[in-house]
C-alpha cells in the first residue's frame, strides 16, 4: 500500500507571530517556518505504518511556495520516501489545497491519504474533510490511534467528552489529532540520506485546477487586549455588577 | 533603495539563517529540538546535583550528533553543520557541549584520522551510537597552557608500552569506556595511545566541588604502569601536532557552542527585563538596560558571522590553527562578558538555577579556561603576527 501525507509550511509554533500594520495579514520577511505540528504527526504515522509493514511507500505532498521544498525535505529526512511539490506563490485556500491534493491523488493511487486535522496558522480544519468528499472516499477525521486491517481501518477519533471508534473502507483520509503518536527527530544520517531523494515540482496548472480563492480578507487584526477583572466582596454586589453590566 | 523597507530581525539581526544550506538548517532544526524537548528538562536538577546521565550520549549517538563530521562511520556532514549542533546543546549547557566535543572531535576524531583501519572499526561504531563514551587526556597536573612539558611516559615493552603518569581535569573520564592519552615515549616524542577502562593500572577518579560545567563528569586519569598493546598506538602521528589537531576541531565547535550560551542568556534578559516591572515601567525601557541588549545583539550577530566564515573555511580546509584560536578566544570571552551582564540584568533572581543564567555565566567560566585559555589564545595570535613567540620569555 501507498500513503500519501500532505504537509503545511507555517510560521514557526515558537515564533510571536505580528499582525502587518495595514491589517491585511501577518508580517511574513524573514520569519522563521517550520512543519505544522499537525502534519509532523501524520507524516509519523505514516512512518510507523510502513515500518510495521502496513504500506510500502510514503509520498509526502505540499502545495506551496519554494521554500515549501524545505518543509517536504524535513518529511523525507524523518522516513518518507519521495515528494511531491506543488509550486505556487499564490494565496491558497483549503478547498484550492484539496482540489489540489485530489489531482495528485488520483495520479498516485494511494490506499490512505493522512493529514494534520489543521494547520496552525488559519486554524480552518476543512482540507482533509474537503479532500475526502470531493474523492468520494470514507474520511475519520481527529485520529487519535490507527488499525490497519486488510482493506479497512479502525480509526479512534477525539470527540467532545470521549472517543469514538470507526471503521472506514480504504482507500479512505484520516486527519491526525495531538495524541495519535510523538513525531520523531529527524537523524543525521537521515537527513544526509534526504538531501537525494526526489521531490517532483509541478504547477497547479499542469494540475488542471483552479486555484483562485473563493473568500475575501476584510481585516486581520490583534486579539483584544484582556482588562483586568475586578473582585466583590458579596453575591449581592456581584449580582448588581451584573445588573449593571446588562447581563442579567 | 530598498534597505529602508527591509524588516529588521532582531534575534538575526544579518540574517545568518539565509546563509545556511538546506541540509544545515535541517540538522539544526532537529538539533534544536531534540535538546529543548530532551536536554533542557533534564539539566536543573543535573546541574544542581552534578550529575550527568550517560543515557544522552546514547541519544546524541541515535540522532548521530556523535562524530557528526566523519565519513563512514558518522553522517560525514560538514563543519558548520557541526557547529550549529553545538550551539544548539550549549544553548542548554555548556557540559553537554562538553561531552559533544570530547567524544566527536577529541576522541573519534583522532581514531579515524591517526588510527589504523583495525582501530577505527574497533572503535568508531561503538563511539558514534554512545554505547561507549570516550574521554581526551592531555592535560596533567604540571602541564596545563604547556602540553610540551608533560611527564606522563610511555616505555617500550615486550609487544606495546608501559604508560606511568597522571591527567586531570579530563572531561567524561570518570564514566569513559575508552581514554585518548598522550604521553612522551623513549625519544621524548608525545605519542597517542588508546587505552580501555578496566586495563591494569588504569583508574579515573571524580573531581568533585567544581562551581562549573557541574552536569559533566570531570575526572582524573591515574596511569601506574598500564601496559598497552603495540597496535593501540597512533601510528601516524608524531609530536603536539597530534593533541593540537584534536582541538583545533574541538576549539571550532566551542566556538559557537559558546555563542549558543551566550544566545540563551541575551534572551533571557531581554523577556526578562520586558517583563519585570519597577518604578511602573519595564526595565527594558531604561537605557542601561537597552545598551547592553544592544551590546549582547552585536556581539553574537558579529560573532556568528565569524564562526560561519571559519565552517566554511574548515570545509575547504583552508582555516589556520590560528584563525581557529582567534574565534575560540573571541566566542568565550564574549559570552563569559554577555552571560553576567545577562546575569546583572536578573537582579537578585539571577542567582538562581531556575533562570538558568547563573549556570552559564559558572559554566563559561570553565569555557573561556579549557581548550586554551583566553590569554595563552592571545598570545598565539601575537605570535603570528609579530614572529615573536611570547610563552617563555626567552
Amino acid at each position: 500500500m501507498k500513503i500519501v501525507v500532505a504537509v503545511k509550511r507555517v510560521i514557526d509554533a515558537n515564533v510571536k507571530v505580528r499582525v502587518k500594520a495595514d491589517g491585511t495579514g501577518v508580517e511574513m520577511a524573514n520569519v522563521k517556518m517550520a512543519m505544522n505540528p499537525f502534519c509532523e504527526i501524520a507524516v509519523e504515522e505514516a512512518l510507523r505504518i510502513k515500518e510495521a509493514g502496513g504500506a510500502d511507500e510514503v509520498v509526502i505532498v505540499s502545495a506551496g511556495p519554494q521554500g515549501a521544498t524545505e518543509t517536504i525535505r524535513t518529511a523525507l529526512a524523518m522516513g518518507a520516501d519521495r515528494g511531491v511539490h506543488v509550486l505556487t506563490d499564490a494565496v491558497l485556500e483549503p478547498l484550492a489545497v484539496a482540489k489540489l491534493l485530489k489531482a495528485v491523488i488520483d495520479k498516485e493511487q494511494p490506499g490512505l491519504v493522512i493529514l494534520g486535522k489543521q494547520a496552525i496558522d488559519d486554524d480552518c480544519n476543512q482540507t482533509g474533510q474537503m479532500l475526502a468528499a470531493l474523492l468520494g472516499w470514507a474520511q475519520a477525521t481527529f485520529a487519535s490511534k490507527i488499525e490497519i486491517a486488510g482493506d479497512s481501518a479502525t480509526v479512534t477519533r477525539e470527540i467532545d467528552g470521549g472517543l469514538e471508534k470507526v471503521a472506514v473502507k480504504l482507500p479512505a483520509v484520516v486527519t491526525t489529532d495531538l495524541r495519535l503518536n510523538e513525531p520523531r527527530y529527524a537523524s543525521l544520517p537521515n537527513i544526509m540520506k534526504a538531501k537525494k531523494k526526489p521531490i517532483e515540482a509541478m504547477a497547479p496548472d499542469a494540475l488542471g485546477v483552479d486555484i483562485a480563492p473563493r473568500l475575501t480578507v476584510l481585516k486581520v487584526e490583534e486579539p483584544p487586549k484582556r482588562s483586568a477583572g475586578v473582585k466583590v466582596e458579596t453575591a449581592a454586589e456581584l449580582v448588581a455588577k451584573l445588573h449593571d453590566a446588562g447581563v442579567i | 533603495m530598498s534597505a529602508s523597507k527591509a524588516a529588521f530581525r532582531w534575534e538575526d539581526p544579518l540574517l545568518i539563517e539565509d546563509q545556511l544550506t538546506e541540509d544545515e538548517r535541517l540538522i539544526r532544526d532537529a538539533a534544536h529540538d531534540y535538546c529543548q524537548d530532551k536536554l533542557m528538562p533534564r539539566i536543573l536538577m543535573a546541574n544542581r546535583e552534578a550529575t550527568f546521565d550517560c543515557e544522552i550520549m546514547r541519544e546524541l549517538g541515535a540522532l548521530g550528533l556523535l562524530g557528526a563530521t566523519i565519513e563512514g562511520y558518522g553522517a560525514g556532514a560538514g563543519y558548520v553543520a557541526y557547529g550549529l549542533i553545538a550551539r544548539e546543546v550549549e544553548r542548554v549547557d555548556s557540559a553537554y557541549r562538553s561531552a559533544l566535543s570530547v567524544q566527536s572531535s577529541l576522541v573519534m576524531h583522532p581514531i579515524y584520522q591517526y588510527g589504523s583501519k583495525a582501530m577505527q572499526e574497533k572503535y568508531l561504531p561503538k563511539l558514534a551510537t554512545g554505547e561507549w563514551i570516550g574521554c581526551f587526556g592531555l592535560t596533567e597536573p604540571d602541564a596545563g597552557s604547556d602540553p610540551g612539558g608533560m611527564k606522563t611516559r610511555a616505555r617500550k615493552a615486550d609487544g606495546g608500552y608501559v604508560l606511568s603518569g597522571s591527567k586531570t581535569w579530563i572531561t567524561n573520564a570518570p564514566i569513559a569506556d575508552i581514554f585518548v592519552i598522550w604521553a612522551k615515549d623513549d625519544a621524548g616524542a608525545i605519542r597517542g595511545y588508546v587505552l580501555e577502562k578496566g586495563w591494569k593500572g588504569l583508574s579515573a577518579p571524580e573531581i568533585h566541588g567544581k562551581f562549573s560545567l557541574r552536569a559533566s563528569a570531570t575526572g582524573m586519569i591515574a596511569l601506574e604502569d598500564v601496559f598497552v598493546p603495540e597496535e593501540n598506538m597512533f601510528t601516524t602521528v608524531s609530536g603536539l601536532k597530534g593533541p593540537f589537531g584534536c582541538l583545533n576541531s574541538a576549539r571550532y565547535g566551542i566556538s559557537w557552542g559558546a555563542l549558543g550560551a551566550a544566545e540563551f542568556c541575551w534572551h533571557a534578559a531581554r523577556s526578562y527585563t520586558l517583563e519585570r516591572k519597577q518604578f511602573g515601567r519595564p526595565l527594558a525601557a531604561n537605557q542601561l538596560i537597552q545598551k547592553k541588549l544592544a551590546d549582547m545583539q552585536t556581539e553574537i550577530a558579529l560573532g556568528l558571522q565569524g564562526c560561519l566564515r571559519l565552517g566554511r573555511l574548515m570545509d575547504e580546509g583552508r582555516a589556520a590553527p590560528e584563525a581557529i584560536s582567534m574565534l575560540k578566544r573571541n566566542s568565550c570571552g564574549k559570552s563569559l562578558d554577555i552571560a553576567r551582564m545577562a546575569r546583572d540584568m536578573h537582579g537578585g533572581n539571577g542567582i538562581a538555577d531556575e533562570y538558568h543564567v547563573i549556570r552559564h555565566v559558572m559554566n563559561l567560566e570553565a569555557v573561556n579556561t579549557y581548550e586554551g585559555t583566553h590569554d595563552i589564545h592571545a598570545l598565539i595570535l601575537g605570535r603570528a603576527q609579530t614572529g615573536i613567540q611570547a610563552f617563555t620569555g626567552e
